[in-house]
């Protein structure tokens, strides 16, 4: 599996992202500026967390109107993979990628700790190789996370199985609605969530839930 | 001209930061303070002197950026 990273000013998990990948798929990501026009030929591209452009405007804002992001579009139309990972999941949703908005935390507070979810969804390229139902625990890092959808879209994202990741009861660190953590689009090929996968990938680092995600990837794309 | 936008949270939507200033501005003893809504003021200035197509360009930017209309709506003013 070929993949790329993201990087924009101001990311600042570009680097934990390809880490997580090289260990997992034994070759390096592409680590692509966000002034690039074109995206070399990869299976997988990754928007990672960070602050992008300072949070300016609002999270994901600015970034989502960067030259690299029509790329990035391009690549997810063709029904190329798209991992947005906490900024990239706004980014996501400011690019209109994914429906909703993610607000600022309900109790308006960085909120810092391993948080558990439930995987709801385990037919996409991204969570397969989980079982349905399984608990994982990923760090949350974010200040801007609360998931928003009018009840309309929140309805269809559930009814088309859309709704990826969920935190478990009592584990919601943002106030999102209906406690989504992470999303597929329709046609199930960008998935965003806030949670951090690639920081638990290793044991040194306190666990390793998030490996499932990459070997789910790996084994579909590669 | 110049233009002023303002965004602000659409209605229905939660405020958190509206009500935590709210909460705050009642603990300084301003009781008469209600419901407190937050948004932003955005001063542009603009090389168009035409008002109807300065409005509908500023529009246009609202929609592509200024808001989100997921959660934000917007209000244009123009001053000649």
């Amino acid at each position: 599996m070929k993949a790329a990273v993201i990087v924009f000013p101001a990311s600042n998990c570009d680097r934990d992202a390809a880490v997580a990948l090289e260990q997992m798929t034994g070759r390096k990501p592409r680590l692509v500026w966000h002034q690039e026009k074109d995206l070399p030929d990869v299976d997988l591209v990754v928007l990672p967390g960070g602050f992008s452009y300072g949070d300016y405007l609002r999270s994901g804002a600015m970034a989502s109107q960067s030259a690299v992001m029509r790329a990035v579009k391009a690549h997810a139309e063709k029904g190329g993979a798209v991992l947005g990972i906490c900024n990239g999941f706004q980014v996501l949703t400011e690019s209109h990628m994914l429906p909703g908005a993610l607000m600022r935390n309900a109790e308006l507070k960085f909120v810092c700790r391993p948080v558990t979810m439930t995987v709801e969804e385990t037919q996409n390229a991204f969570t397969r190789k989980y079982a349905n139902g399984q608990s994982v625990t990923f760090p949350v890092a974010h200040g801007d996370g609360n998931y928003f959808a009018d009840e309309e879209t929140l309805n269809r994202l559930e009814g088309e199985g859309r709704v990826v990741f969920r935190y478990a009861p009592g584990q919601n660190p943002n106030g999102s609605a209906r406690n989504i953590a992470g999303i597929l689009s329709e046609k199930r090929n960008v998935l965003g969530l806030m949670p951090h996968p690639e920081r638990v990938v290793d044991p040194l680092l306190g666990g390793t839930d998030g490996r499932g995600m990459f070997e789910s990837l790996i084994e579909t794309l590669s | 001209m110049k233009a002023r936008v303002f965004v602000t949270l659409k209605n229905g939507v939660l405020d958190p930061q509206g009500k935590a200033i709210g909460h705050a501005l009642n603990g300084l003893g301003f009781s008469a303070v209600g419901e407190v809504r937050q948004g932003k003021v955005i001063d542009l200035e603009l090389s168009e002197h035409d008002e109807a197509k300065a409005r509908s360009s500023l529009k246009e930017m609202c929609e592509k950026l200024l808001a989100n209309t997921v959660i934000e709506k917007y209000d244009i003013e123009l001053k000649p």
